[in-house]
């Protein structure tokens, strides 16, 4: 669908580049973050080994553009985001990132295919993207079925119901539809047995290549690793520092 | 757009909550609107009851006092007036008639007025209508009575039915007339005034019950008969109070004068109208005292309802963090917060006015018929959409506490779900 090295102004090699990062919570002195350098090859999957306490959501939420770092740059397929006002950045994020939760991805009283559909509401050429070959609602039917959700359950059926099994998928639908570059999945297997987990990485493998996504997921999980392009410590990336705090 | 339906769907699935949240700003609305629909009613009665009387005289008091007992026949006289000086007002060239009235008596609670044929024919209410009889006619013979609407109601009487009065005006009396019955000769039409509620006799008639009585109690081993008492003179000593109607209403105030400064007797002339806008300023602090109460128990309302979005707000830093991540601004956060506040008040608004007519049509007859108050069934003025829509706004602005806190919440949370 879309090769993100064909779009211009982004290298072929890096979509994700960080240097001299720095941030703190506001209000919360006892924690920061320091990331001097770090970068990403498109089109792969990378498996990022995160132990809690490695600072491995303030990482994401600095990807993702959700938490804006006091200095430093990070580039995001070509873009400055800490140059974007924080609106610009939800935007982005909208357009660029496909994101899977470790677990609870879905707003329970929503249908499946209203959660699937979601993030196309905040962005537009996803939307045009996911239109492209028919309704947007085929398309997450598609993506679903491709995804191994039985097809009865992808119409119109209730997500409080779903296993969490189920719930994965949906979650990874939502993260694929419109095909947005980058897929930022955090720890999203495990709520999921061996067998399952294995089943799941599969199809999501499958879809991502399909997409010609780049995968970044985080995982404490080392024996992941031979199933990946890439295995990173965050500890090795991120310098984390909790202060005084406990 | 699916951001609204999923907001809308995250409301349904806290049904229980809206709905109550919903009802008690229904109910707080309805009782704001009800009040002033009272007020507008009891003032609309009030100013209803006495038309075409230019001035009320009565024993020198405040003319409130004087107002409600000769009008409303609420309270009682302090004094009264002796015949002789009304006869002396009645003769000035500037009075067309004069309706006196001799109160004190009742008949099983309802109040028995003494009065002259003229007061059919003089006392008006609502824009100048007259009294007019739904069977029979003014009183013919000494122990004639006529009976407001309500009372021929309440007591089933008809025409030619016998009744007794008794001394004093309480429900239950042991001290009866009961030596001088009377007749019902007239039943007057519904007016919606206390002519309703009360028994017409001649000022004769109210001397005859009375001639072997002194101070409150018949005199023992004195007793007049019905047929004795029609051969005495039954010319009243003294009356309670009296209507006047003047030639010109030029004259009014030059009256009213006169008779505040009759030397003979303390007397005090007063007008109704302006004895009401007396009487509106000394209720005025009541219903302010009962606006403030409604308006509280509206912000009572709106202060569940923050209350309600607060609790809820924890549970629901999921759905946040889900719509954050998937691009959604912290304002798009923020407005769905603040609208769900706006509908849920909009709705309790249009619930309350639903719930406010409803009410209206159902008890109106009710209220109407027990308390003589008519409560006017109109859509609302254009001051009562104005508060409503404050309402509205005030709302959406209690929807920006938890908005807010949703705000702060969902930066602070970044990409973590929280449970």
């Amino acid at each position: 669908m879309v090769a993100t090295a064909a779009e211009p102004g982004v290298t072929a090699t890096d979509v994700i580049r960080l240097s001299n990062v720095r941030f703190a919570w506001p209000g919360r002195r006892a924690f920061s973050l320091a990331v001097d350098s770090f970068a990403l090859p498109a089109a792969r999957r990378i498996l990022l080994i995160g132990p809690s306490g490695s600072g491995k959501s303030t990482f994401l939420s600095l990807l993702c553009g959700i938490v804006a770092p006091q200095s430093g740059v990070i580039d995001i397929l070509g873009t400055d985001i800490t140059k974007l006002p924080a609106s610009a950045r939800d935007g982005f994020r909208a357009e660029h990132f496909g994101i899977i939760f470790q677990i609870f991805n879905l707003l329970p009283y929503g249908t499946v295919i209203d959660n699937v559909l979601l993030p196309l509401s905040f962005a537009r050429n996803r939307r045009k993207r996911a239109t492209a070959k028919g309704t947007a609602e085929a398309e997450a039917v598609r993506l679903l079925t491709r995804l191994g959700l039985e097809p009865h359950l992808a119409r119109g059926h209730s997500a409080a119901n779903l296993s969490v099994g189920q719930q994965q998928r949906v979650a990874a639908a939502r993260a694929l539809i419109g095909a947005p570059e980058l897929i930022v999945a955090d720890e999203p297997t495990s709520a999921l047995d061996r067998n399952r987990q294995a089943a799941f990485l599969d199809l999501l493998f499958t879809e991502v290549a399909a997409a010609g996504a780049t995968l970044i997921m985080v995982s404490h999980d080392e024996s992941l690793g031979p199933r990946f392009d890439e295995v990173m410590r965050l500890d090795e990336i991120a310098v984390c520092s909790h202060g005084s705090g406990p | 757009m699916i951001v609204l339906r999923l907001a809308l769907q995250s409301l349904r699935n806290r049904w229980l909550t809206a709905v109550l949240t919903v009802f008690a700003i229904a109910v707080s609305i309805m009782l704001l609107l009800g009040v002033e629909k009272v007020r507008v009613g009891a003032r609309q009665s009030f100013a209803d009851t006495i038309s075409g009387t230019d001035l009320i005289v009565g024993a020198r008091s405040g003319s409130i006092q004087l107002l409600l007992y000769a009008v409303f026949r609420i309270g009682n006289a302090t004094n009264n007036i002796t015949w002789a000086s009304l006869q002396d007002i009645a003769s000035r060239p500037e009075v067309a008639w004069v309706v006196p009235l001799s109160l004190g008596d009742s008949h099983r609670g309802f109040r028995v007025l003494g009065t002259t044929p003229d007061y059919f024919k003089h006392y008006r209410y609502r824009q100048s209508q007259g009294l007019t009889f739904r069977s029979g006619g003014p009183f013919a013979d000494l122990f004639d009575a006529v009976i407001g609407a309500d009372v021929a109601q309440a007591l089933g009487y008809k025409v030619g039915d016998p009744i007794i009065v008794s001394h004093g005006l309480g429900a239950v009396s042991f001290v009866e007339h009961d030596d001088k019955p009377f007749r019902v000769a007239g039943i007057l039409e519904k007016t919606g005034t206390p002519v309703d509620r009360t028994v017409h006799v001649s000022l004769e008639a109210i001397e005859a019950i009375h001639v072997d009585w002194q101070s409150g109690g018949r005199i023992p081993g004195q007793s007049v008969s019905a047929a004795e008492v029609r051969a005495m003179d039954l010319k009243p000593k003294a009356v309670t109070a009296a209507l006047i109607g003047l030639k010109s209403r030029l004259a009014t105030f030059r009256l009213q004068r006169a008779i505040n400064e009759y030397r003979e007797e303390p007397l005090s002339a007063i007008l109704p109208g302006a004895a009401l806008q007396e009487l509106w300023g000394l209720v005025g602090t009541a219903e302010t005292a009962l606006k403030a109460v409604s308006a509280m128990v509206v912000a009572t309302a709106l202060l569940g309802m923050v209350t309600m979005i607060l609790t809820t707000l924890n549970e629901r830093r999921r759905e946040m963090a889900i719509l954050r991540s998937v691009g959604a601004r912290p304002r798009t956060v923020l407005g769905l917060l603040m609208a769900e506040a706006g509908v849920l008040t909009a709705a309790g608004i249009a619930l309350g006015i639903v719930l406010l007519y409803a009410a209206l049509m159902l008890l109106q007859p009710y209220v109407d018929t027990v308390y003589g108050l008519h409560l006017p069934i109109e859509p609302p003025k254009p001051a009562e959409l104005a508060t409503l829509g404050a309402i509205a706004v005030a709302g959406c602005f209690a929807g920006l506490m938890p908005a807010l806190r949703a705000y702060r919440l969902s930066l602070a949370d970044g990409m973590t779900i929280r449970t």
